[in-house]
Order: C-alpha cells, then sequence, then structure tokens
C-alpha cells in the first residue's frame, strides 16, 4: 500500500499525518496504575456512573466486532489495544509519520461524578504518554479533559500545557451543553493560551440528552447518522454564541464529524444573518467567515458520491488547506488513504491533505 | 405566469384567537377553556415568536390571503395555521382545540376561496386522537396532507406515529412536517441553544434526523403509497445527507433489512421539499445543489406567505434549470399530493406529469 503511494506521488514521500487513531485499553484495570488509591477503590466499588441506562457497553449495539475492525482485535484484548498491532496493520503499512490518538470511553468525557472525570481524564493522559507515545514516537496524544467540570478541565489544560507530546485537546460531540454557551469559555480560554488546536469528536456515549432533536431513533443506522447533525448543532453554536469573537486565536479540528455538510450550513447561517444579526450583534463577520477561518476537517468518513467529483466541490469551498486526513483505526469504517478520494488530486493537493495541512495547524516540521 | 400552473406547498394563515374557536368546541371545552382563561394567552409557538423577523407578518404588508394568491399566481395553496395549541400537554384539551383549529380553516378559509387546501392539524403525541381527527376530516376532499412540527417526541419514523401514517395513506393523504419544536426534548444532542438565529439554523438539522429516521424505520417500505413532505426544511443538506445515508447502509444494511435499495433511490418520488425559505446564496450554489442530488422532482414551489423569505417579487429562486420550472412549480406537487394528482381539473393544466431535466 505504501508503495502505491508513493508510485502515485512519484519519487517524493507521502508523509502522512493520521489524525484520527482510537487506542484502548486492554482492561478497564489497565488504567488502575496512573490512578490514585482513593479512585481505584470507588471504581471497583461503584464502577463508572454516565448518563446512559447501559454501562460498560454501548446502547446501539455495532454490526460486527463491536464497531471494530475485526482483524485489529488482539487475542488479550479490544481492538485498538495492541500498539504492536497499529505499528505492524497501519502505522508501518501505510507509512503513517504522524498518528493521533484519540482515547474514547474511559477518559473524563461522559463521567457524572466531578472529582472522578477529573482523575479518570488524568489518568488516560498518562496512560497514553507512558503506553503509546513513549514507546512509539510517531504518536501524539490528544489532551483528555473532564470537559463537563470546566475548572478541573482547565487545571488539566495548564498541568500539561508546554508538552509537545500532546498535540491538540479533545473534546467530546456529545457535551453536556451546547459548546457556545458560556460555561466552556474558561475551557477556550486555557487552549488558547497553551497554543493548543481544539480537537471535537463524537463520543459513542450519550451527553444524557436524546442524540436528535426529536428525539431517540431507534437503529444504530439512525445513530451513526447523529453525529453528522450533532456536529453541525456545535459548529452552529460556536460560531453564532460569539465564541471566536472571544478567542480569535481558537483554532477547532472536526474529526469524525463529517466535512461534506459544511457548504451548507455555511449558506444557511448567512442567508439568514441580516434578519437575525439585531439577536446576535456580538458576530461582527458572516458566519461562514469564521467558518473558514477557524475549523479543519477531518475527512473520515468520506462520503462516496456517485459522481467521485462532487467532493471536490465540496472542498473548492471549504479550502483545499482546511482538510485532514484521519483514518478512524480500528474502527469498522475506517478509511484507507489509497481509496478514499474517487478523483485525482494534484500532487499539491495531495500532500496537503494527507499531511502538509495537519503539519501546519499542528506546528510540525 | 398567471396561466401556468402554480401550487404552493406552504401557505400559512393568519393565527386564530382561542376566543375564535369557541363556536367549535363542545359545552365542556367551551367552559373549560373560558374558566381557564386561555382566551386571553396567546398560544404562539416560541420557535416562531411573533416579532421576530423570520416570523412576523409584516413581509407582504398590504397583501391579504387573496391578495397574496393573486400576487404570485398561485392557483393552489396548501395552507397551514401552525397553532400553539398543539404544544399543549393535556391530550385531551389539545385534541379540542387541534379540531376546532382545523374546523375553523374549513369554514373561515377554505369556504371563503377555492384555490387553498387544508391540512389536517394534529399532533403524533397522540396517535389515537390524530387518527380519530384524520377519520373526521378525511371525508373533506379539500383537506390533502396530515400536518406536524419536526421536533416532537420521538423522530417521526418510530412505530408509535405508523397508525398515523396508515391513516393518511388509505386516505390519499401526505404527511408533512414543518419546522418548529414542541421542545419535548432539547433541539441538539447537546442542549439548549442560547440564541433564536441558532434555534432557527438547526431545523433544517432536524430534518436531516427525521429523514433518516423514515428511512431507517423503514417507513417507506411498510407504507409503499406514503407521500412526506418537508416544510421549510431547506433543502441545501438533502445531497450529502444522501451521500451519507447511503454509504453507511452498506455497512449497516442488516439491521435494516428493509432498505432494500440505497436510500437515495427510496426517497426518490416519495420525499419533497419546499423551496422557501432557500438557504443557498446564489443561483451557482443552488445549480450546485441540484447537480449533487441529480434531480429537481422533490422541490415543491412555495411562497411561505406571509413570511417574507426572499428578494424581489419571485419566490423561484434563479439557478434551476428552466426545463425543471414547470414542475417544480406544479407538476411535483402533483405527485407529491395524491388528492392533487387525482384532481382532474390540475392534471389538465399540465402535460408533464414526471419531469426530470
Amino acid at each position: 500500500m505504501n508503495q502505491m503511494l508513493r508510485e502515485k506521488e512519484g519519487k517524493t514521500r507521502l508523509r502522512i499525518v493520521d489524525c484520527d487513531i482510537h487506542p484502548a485499553q486492554r482492561t478497564p484495570q489497565a488504567l488502575y496504575p496512573y490512578l490514585e488509591k482513593r479512585w481505584v477503590d470507588h471504581l471497583e466499588t461503584f464502577g463508572p456512573f454516565i448518563r446512559q441506562a447501559l454501562v460498560g457497553q454501548l446502547s446501539y449495539p455495532r454490526m460486527t466486532a463491536n464497531g471494530m475492525r475485526v482483524d485489529a482485535k488482539p487475542e488479550d484484548g479490544p481492538a485498538g489495544s495492541s500498539l504492536a498491532m497499529l505499528r505492524e496493520q497501519h502505522l508501518d503499512r501505510l507509512d503513517i509519520e504522524t498518528g493521533h490518538l484519540v482515547a474514547l470511553g474511559r477518559g473524563g468525557m461522559e463521567e457524572r461524578n466531578p472529582d472522578l472525570s477529573a482523575a479518570m481524564s488524568r489518568a488516560v493522559n498518562d496512560w497514553q504518554l507512558a503506553e503509546w507515545v513513549e514507546p512509539e514516537p510517531r504518536l501524539r496524544a490528544g489532551l483528555v479533559i473532564p470537559q463537563d467540570n470546566p475548572e478541573a478541565a482547565v487545571a488539566e489544560i495548564e498541568r500539561r500545557a508546554g508538552d509537545a507530546r500532546f498535540c491538540q485537546v479533545v473534546m467530546s460531540t456529545r457535551p453536556n451543553e451546547t459548546l457556545g454557551a458560556r460555561k466552556y469559555w474558561p475551557i477556550y480560554r486555557a487552549i488558547e493560551a497553551a497554543g493548543l488546536p481544539l480537537c471535537l469528536h463524537p463520543a459513542g456515549y450519550s451527553s444524557g440528552k436524546p442524540s436528535t432533536g426529536t428525539g431517540w431513533p431507534s437503529f444504530y443506522f439512525q445513530e451513526h447518522y447523529t453525529f453528522v447533525p450533532g456536529t453541525e448543532a456545535l459548529v452552529t453554536s460556536l460560531v453564532i454564541e460569539g465564541v471566536f469573537e472571544a478567542f480569535p486565536k481558537l483554532k477547532v479540528a472536526i474529526i469524525e464529524g463529517g466535512f461534506s455538510w459544511a457548504p451548507a450550513l455555511g449558506w444557511r447561517m448567512d442567508k439568514h444573518f441580516d434578519t437575525f444579526h439585531a439577536e446576535v450583534p456580538h458576530l461582527t463577520r458572516k458566519p461562514s467567515e469564521y467558518m473558514r477561518e477557524h475549523f479543519w476537517w477531518a475527512t473520515q468518513p468520506m462520503e462516496e458520491p456517485k459522481n467521485g467529483r462532487h467532493i471536490e466541490d465540496i472542498i473548492d469551498w471549504i479550502g483545499w488547506d482546511r482538510i485532514l486526513y484521519s483514518s478512524d483505526y480500528p474502527h469498522w469504517d475506517y478509511d484507507d488513504p489509497n481509496h478514499i478520494f474517487k478523483f485525482p488530486l494534484s500532487p499539491e493537493r495531495r500532500e496537503a491533505v494527507f499531511g502538509g495541512n495537519a503539519r501546519k495547524l499542528y506546528g510540525y516540521a | 405566469m398567471t396561466d401556468m400552473l402554480t401550487i404552493d406547498a406552504d401557505f400559512h394563515l393568519p393565527q386564530a384567537g382561542v376566543s375564535d374557536l369557541l363556536p367549535y368546541l363542545d359545552d365542556y371545552w367551551r367552559m373549560q377553556v373560558v374558566d381557564r382563561e386561555l382566551p386571553s394567552m396567546p398560544f404562539r409557538l416560541s420557535s416562531y415568536p411573533a416579532n421576530a423577523p423570520h416570523a412576523r407578518n409584516t413581509a407582504f404588508e398590504g397583501l391579504d390571503v387573496p391578495g397574496a394568491l393573486d400576487r404570485f399566481g398561485v392557483s393552489v395553496a396548501v395552507c397551514s395555521m401552525l397553532h400553539g395549541v398543539a404544544g399543549l400537554h393535556n391530550p385531551d384539551m389539545r385534541a379540542a382545540l387541534l379540531s376546532a383549529v382545523n374546523d375553523l380553516v374549513a369554514r373561515d378559509w377554505l369556504d371563503a376561496d377555492t384555490r387553498l387546501r387544508g391540512s389536517i392539524y394534529i399532533s403524533g403525541e397522540d396517535p389515537e386522537a390524530a387518527v380519530a381527527e384524520i377519520e373526521r376530516l378525511a371525508g373533506d376532499d379539500r383537506f390533502v396532507q396530515v400536518l406536524m412540527l419536526a421536533m416532537q417526541d420521538l423522530p417521526h419514523g418510530a412505530r408509535r406515529y405508523w397508525p398515523i401514517y396508515e391513516a393518511a395513506q388509505r386516505h390519499g393523504l401526505a404527511v408533512a412536517i414543518h419546522a418548529g419544536a414542541l421542545y419535548r426534548n432539547p433541539p441538539s444532542v447537546s442542549g439548549w441553544p442560547s440564541y433564536q438565529y441558532e434555534d432557527y439554523v438547526i431545523q433544517s438539522q432536524a430534518f436531516e434526523n427525521i429523514l433518516v429516521s423514515f428511512l431507517g424505520e423503514g417507513v417507506f417500505a411498510r407504507f409503499p403509497d406514503l407521500k412526506v413532505v418537508f416544510l421549510e426544511s431547506g433543502f441545501g443538506w438533502l445531497p450529502t445527507t444522501l451521500w451519507r445515508m447511503d454509504k453507511t447502509w452498506r455497512g449497516t444494511r442488516q439491521e435494516v433489512p428493509w432498505l432494500d435499495r440505497p436510500p437515495s433511490q427510496i426517497t426518490a418520488g416519495r420525499v419533497f421539499l419546499s423551496l422557501q425559505p432557500v438557504d443557498m446564496p446564489g443561483p451557482d450554489e443552488v445549480a450546485q445543489v441540484v447537480k449533487h442530488v441529480g434531480s429537481t422532482d422533490m422541490l415543491l414551489f412555495s411562497t411561505d406567505y406571509p413570511h417574507r423569505q426572499f428578494d424581489g417579487d419571485d419566490p423561484m429562486p434563479a439557478g434551476f434549470p428552466d426545463a425543471a420550472l414547470p414542475a417544480i412549480r406544479a407538476g411535483n406537487a402533483l405527485r407529491a399530493y395524491p388528492r392533487l394528482g387525482r384532481d382532474p381539473a390540475l392534471a389538465a393544466r399540465v402535460d408533464f406529469l414526471e419531469v426530470t431535466p
């Protein structure tokens, strides 16, 4: 595969940055070495406490292998828990230069107990460094924060600021309130001060609110789609509630939230801007201008219109300097970099999408 | 314009006060309504505040209902009165007042102007009452659709609502979903927006979920003749939603075996969307959306009277191929509304029931 990409690119090596790799713990106990005894005891007694009916599982069972690539499961743990497999199946095979970890599931994103959510976030961050980034320098950690406990979230960001092993701060697209809410502004202030991008990535667990504005869907087929309007609503919220007026240096990477909807959302916000501007006088520009300045968009899961070039129209609006390649390894809807674009890319665009844009955004050489 | 058949899919009647509904209520409800002082209450849906710029009725100033129909050359207007009584929680009070609204529309409006067609306005929260209301009014051919709001208890494809769709299909009524929220749930997965602007923008995101719900739950397979009309949904979001549906379907179709073809094929001829308010900034973007969907067969002309959402005098936005305009103006509506399609007086005025540019 890496050979194919190199050939397409000519003689130059395509330096891929993969913006979405999911590491997993072999067992829940794998985090215990990174937790104080008080929290180990708590977890052994009470377990995690989240905003859905079922604990320790997804409420919408996935189609196969718990939503994972079947071949990515090691014998002694879930898919994504083996660094050796990640190297062999993904980093080496596709010649990934840099991979971004997005640690889901046992961080502080969903935990209701505020102090436990802070402790779990710290533990997951230490675990990423010790078990992934230190042994494998191609990987960068994503800073998990207890996002609905802003004071502790700020403390965690400040604790890690300046540590280049963390490339960004990660928040779930299923927060407890819509992300433009003032409650989260101290977090954005800290992210801006730390000079890190903010990554918005969907979490499989519930925010405690129905996953659509008209209630809970029945099937995973529907639930899978809710990540799209869920992320659209957050972009709408961040823009309209004035986050980028307050934090003009904030950069947001939308990872696994889709990108093809961005033009239509920008059009809709712009089209109604004059009608509503008096309600939101804090906005000094059209919404699409904030979108183009402050957002980057990851590719996976890439839609496949019958005419592949329709994707080109979409990216022309977003900007070819704003698209980031992501694989979603080891999830079932993984995108292989050799096959995601159904139309030819110029060498410049190929270089930008598969690595150059990410290197600029994240400040890599 | 006047000699061309024009069907307006989204035409709003001024909201009647609750006191105007009293003649249509029985003694018990008349007493309840008066004793509980409902006539003093505004019953405005909070997603359409009376004086907000997107909802106020001054946009077509000086144009009353017949005047607006004349001005835009509308031959037939499918009208609605999006009355706030749908937001009540008491199911009996809500049903009584919804019936009164429907009766008032028939007497005050459908009787007065033969160009108007009605909506059977129901609440999805009480399917049994909704079906009873459909049965009560279905004999009146002037009602051509069942009308629900976009954000309610559950996504619209949910089985709880199937008796409504069964009744609608049996009577040749389209099922129309209009933008707006009952706020039974926060309007987004992450909760409550702070501003009406956001709330308005994310209405179209609700329609994305609704389309996915009708597909995923199997409504189109179970009710093969049912037509679904989205009103004030926008349509800029449609192509990429269909792309995503087709892709997700390939990985999850075992779960939803009633989807026996790619979703974009299933929605063709079954789902229709009104034009106004158009979200695209100009004709190039309109043309791009048409190119990406590959069709204009699902689009229904609308004025959105009395909300002025368009510039100039023509509600038809620029950017559509000329050959598609007659179908958007009327032909598509004859397929969306079975009762209009079988009206010989209307069918005689078009010779293009199946136009694909």
